[in-house]
């Protein structure tokens, strides 16, 4: 950690900030205390747990499949991968609406603490193509994530989560 | 020639108001909607339709009504507008309640959801003051402030509303409208701010009897 801290661009950040205004001193030493921390973790969205349905089951597929949904679970802090932990998705897609049963699914992360399932294609809803994926296992605290597609034809999508403890 | 004129600006209001609902017609993204949803959808392109129509009648831009029939229409398309904006967010609110409980909430994700809620409220207001504008003796010149106060509320909103949603719309014929919208609105106010500057007494309403002649 202190090699971290002192090194070049952090130290005359630090006497930059010391020159200038005290706001700027305080901002400064925020980010370095933020930076000393390590990985923050990952705040819910908002609107991020609309339409979840607690406990969908863990799956091969959500439907006929078509989209990729997949990203990571890592550990606030260390960043450490976390293995194993279920991830659960959905979405409004071609084979039905967001809170129907059949649009949601749940898979678990691998050793490396990323996640991937196939899901039916992602529909633009409420005026944007989205997903939704939640982290309410328990162990950690719950997370509910809303990323958004670049574009309605995206075929993709990526969510990361940084856990901290419940 | 007159009638060609009249006719020429009624075709093209029809045709800037019904292009638009026909291609949200043609949209792909209709297949996966279920009749609440699209009935939702619908009312919400119908009342961006209803808030071009607003300006033009009160500034009497449309040939062949009167001042009086102008503003009496007026009057009966911001009823009808209210009743499409209820239609709007009741199906939505069905359609996914979490979601239309954030937008009404200024909670939502979505960006385009506190422009929306905002004109929805500016409406309502406007509605509202409207129909209670007599028993409350509201001057002439406090509710033509009131009136067009909300009026900027109600265009600026609807207008950012619609052009940061990614829906049914197809993309050109949202712009125009809008587009267009923007400019009936601007018009009519800048011509009742300079009229209301020029002579400071209440005349007889809104709507200027452009042709009136018969």
């Amino acid at each position: 950690m202190t090699a971290l801290v002192l090194n070049r661009r952090t130290l005359l950040a630090a006497g930059g900030s010391i020159l200038a205004t005290g706001v700027t001193a305080g901002v400064s030493g925020l980010l370095l205390s933020a930076r000393a921390e390590g990985l923050a973790p990952t705040d819910s969205m908002p609107g991020g747990a609309n339409n979840y349905r607690k406990g969908a089951a863990i799956v091969d597929r959500i439907g006929k499949g078509g989209f990729w949904m997949s990203g990571t679970v890592r550990r606030a802090g260390d960043g450490t991968p976390l293995a194993g932990q279920r991830i659960q998705i959905w979405a409004h897609t071609t084979e039905g609406r967001e809170h129907e049963p059949q649009s949601h699914g749940a898979t678990l992360t691998d050793k490396n603490g990323a996640f991937r399932l196939e899901i039916p294609q992602i529909i633009p809803v409420f005026g944007q193509p989205h997903g939704h994926l939640a982290y309410d296992s328990g162990e950690f605290k719950t997370v509910f994530l809303r990323p958004v597609m670049r574009s309605a034809k995206d075929t993709s999508l990526e969510a990361h989560f940084v856990l901290q403890p419940a | 020639m007159r009638l060609a004129r009249t006719t020429l600006i009624w075709a093209a209001l029809a045709a800037v108001i019904c292009v638009p609902i026909a291609a949200a017609a043609a949209s792909p993204l209709l297949a996966w909607r279920d009749p609440v949803y699209i009935l939702a959808s619908f009312a919400g392109i119908i009342a961006l339709g209803l808030v071009l129509v607003q300006p033009l009648l009160i500034g009497g831009y449309l040939p062949g009504l009167s001042a009086y029939r102008g503003r009496r229409t007026h009057h009966w398309i911001g009823g009808a507008l209210v009743v499409a904006v209820v239609v709007h967010v009741a199906g939505l609110w069905i359609t996914s309640p979490p979601d239309m409980i954030d937008a009404l909430l200024y909670t939502s994700p979505t960006p385009f959801s506190p422009f929306g809620v905002t004109a929805m409220w500016a409406i309502f207001a406007v509605a509202l003051l409207a129909a209670l504008r007599r028993r409350l003796g509201l001057r002439l010149r406090t509710w033509r402030l009131a009136h067009m106060s909300l009026a900027v509320v109600i265009v600026v909103g609807s207008v950012a509303h619609v052009m940061l949603v990614e829906g049914t719309m197809e993309t050109v014929s949202k712009a125009v409208l809008c587009a267009l919208i923007l400019a009936a609105a601007a018009k009519v106010m800048a011509e009742l701010w300079a009229r209301t500057r020029r002579r400071n007494l209440p005349d007889e309403g809104i709507a200027r009897p452009v042709n009136q002649q018969k």
